[in-house]
């Protein structure tokens, strides 16, 4: 069975479902803005202490406005029965799970990722250092995504699935926090920082093998009790 | 019959609501008094018996209900994730209602390591609060059991309930490791460590057995908890079925 044409068609049914709603599009990358730009307001617009606080507070940012944008995930397929259909479908249901994914990201993480250059010079970061931010975003955000989808799949069904989604997720994105904010400020201060994009590779690694099949499973009991 | 045959049988009749129910019942009062003995001697051999630490004086006593409770968190949670996976796998009842009664138990030791650690650390550090690896780890594995327990008790259906947060206790297992490691990595990458901990790898022997002692009691102490949560949930789940029925009337 060829598996890579299930895989392209439900990554492209995503997209266009979600570019039809543009300003829900819109609104994760806007929340990661505002969220950043208030930490000069809170704290201090000293650029010195900005530039100690900014990767801390970008990946911050960018956590939670992924775990906001995350409530969608399967919220219209699993109201309208489309979740089912995917499940019951012959193609295994983790590959079509992946897709969705990759819509996602394609639509919250990656806009959230190119404009955080941007950020980074509004908190004083230098040249070489959003660069590293930027890479850093780039291996990190997806497993955001991927390990939020574990959260979403097992919460959907529920009334308050925003307060318990949280607390879901949150713990399990201690790791990447770490590396993510670590590789930045080993940068600020002129120090190497392979070691810790390595270590968000191999994460973004093991979630996206992992995963879909964790995904799939728990969406199959959340189908099961509605 | 082989050995293999044995232990799958034995596997089997475990697995049976009514025979673990009746093994159950007949254990428990041996673990209760296993639990008194050894607390007992845990806690006399090591409030009264042991010697004042050369540095800490007295308040060095506090590990003997710290650091079994801290071993408890951990050990708790394997306890718990691999209940999940029996229940995932083989759809073991019993499994579900340990692994649901351990939640509970896990994150009470977890909450008591991170008390009666922050109550050590006042006297010794100076302060409530340290963002040390190890503390910060067992916080996070706090949030990991409140999760859990969130979850379960979200969901009505209680089997429903308990594939799902079997799911979570799996995902949760898989990440513990990388939690624990990143935070010691994150940790000594800001700052060295200041103060200093158990660095001296001999304890005195005098110590050291209250300690064996006590953690021993909290294992039983666990087990005696386990005992009673699952004759009650069990008693709960089957109380349509005929060996409950019997019970009931019998008594």
């Amino acid at each position: 069975m060829n598996y890579s044409n299930p895989f392209v068609a439900m990554l492209f049914r995503d997209l266009r479902i979600a570019f039809r709603q543009r300003a829900e599009i819109m609104l994760p990358v806007i929340f990661f803005v505002v969220v950043v730009s208030l930490f000069p307001l809170a704290i201090s617009p000293d650029p010195a202490v900005l530039k100690s606080i900014g990767p801390g507070v970008i990946w911050i940012a960018a956590l939670l406005s992924i775990l906001l944008s995350l409530q969608s995930l399967f919220r219209s397929d699993f109201n309208d029965g489309s979740m089912e259909q995917i499940l019951l479908s012959p193609f295994p249901g983790s590959l079509l799970i992946l897709a969705r994914i990759v819509a996602q990201w394609c639509v919250t993480g990656l806009p959230l990722i190119i404009i955080s250059p941007l950020l980074g010079l509004l908190l004083h970061l230098d040249a070489h250092v959003i660069w590293v931010l930027f890479i850093s975003l780039l291996l990190g955000v997806p497993y955001l995504n991927m390990v939020g989808a574990i959260g979403v799949a097992l919460t959907i069904g529920l009334r308050q699935a925003g307060a318990l989604l949280s607390l879901l997720v949150l713990p399990l994105y201690v790791p990447v926090l770490i590396f993510g904010s670590n590789a930045v400020i080993s940068a600020t201060n002129d120090l190497p920082y392979n070691g810790q994009l390595l270590w968000l590779a191999a994460l973004l690694v093991i979630a996206t093998t992992l995963s879909p099949f964790v995904i799939s499973s728990a969406l199959r009991v959340s189908c099961s009790y509605r | 019959m082989s050995v293999k045959d044995k232990l799958w049988l034995w596997f089997h009749r475990m697995a049976s609501p009514a025979y673990f129910f009746k093994l159950a019942g007949q254990l428990l009062p041996w673990s209760i008094v296993a639990t008194v003995i050894f607390m007992l001697i845990g806690l006399v051999g090591g409030l009264v018996f042991a010697p004042a630490d050369y540095q800490q004086g007295d308040g060095f006593r506090i590990i003997y209900v710290h650091v079994p409770a801290a071993w408890m968190s951990m050990f708790v949670y394997m306890v718990m994730a691999a209940n999940s996976a029996i229940f995932l796998i083989w759809h073991i009842k019993l499994s579900d209602i340990v692994a649901r009664s351990s939640a509970v138990i896990g994150a009470s030791f977890t909450f008591l390591a991170l008390v009666t650690g922050s109550i050590w650390g006042k006297p010794m550090w100076g302060t409530w609060w340290v963002w040390d690896a190890r503390l910060t780890s067992e916080l996070l594995l706090l949030f990991l059991y409140l999760g859990y327990i969130g979850l379960r008790s979200a969901i009505d259906d209680r089997r429903v309930a308990g594939k799902a947060a079997g799911i979570l206790a799996l995902v949760g297992a898989i990440n513990i490791p990388i939690i624990h490691y990143s935070v010691i990595w994150w940790n000594t990458l800001h700052q060295a460590p200041s103060v200093s901990k158990f660095d001296n790898p001999s304890i005195e022997l005098n110590m050291l057995i209250p300690l064996l002692c006590m953690a021993l009691a909290f294992k039983l102490f666990y087990l005696c908890i386990l005992l009673i949560n699952s004759r009650s949930e069990l008693l709960e789940q089957e109380k349509r079925s005929q060996w409950v029925k019997e019970l009931v009337t019998s008594s």
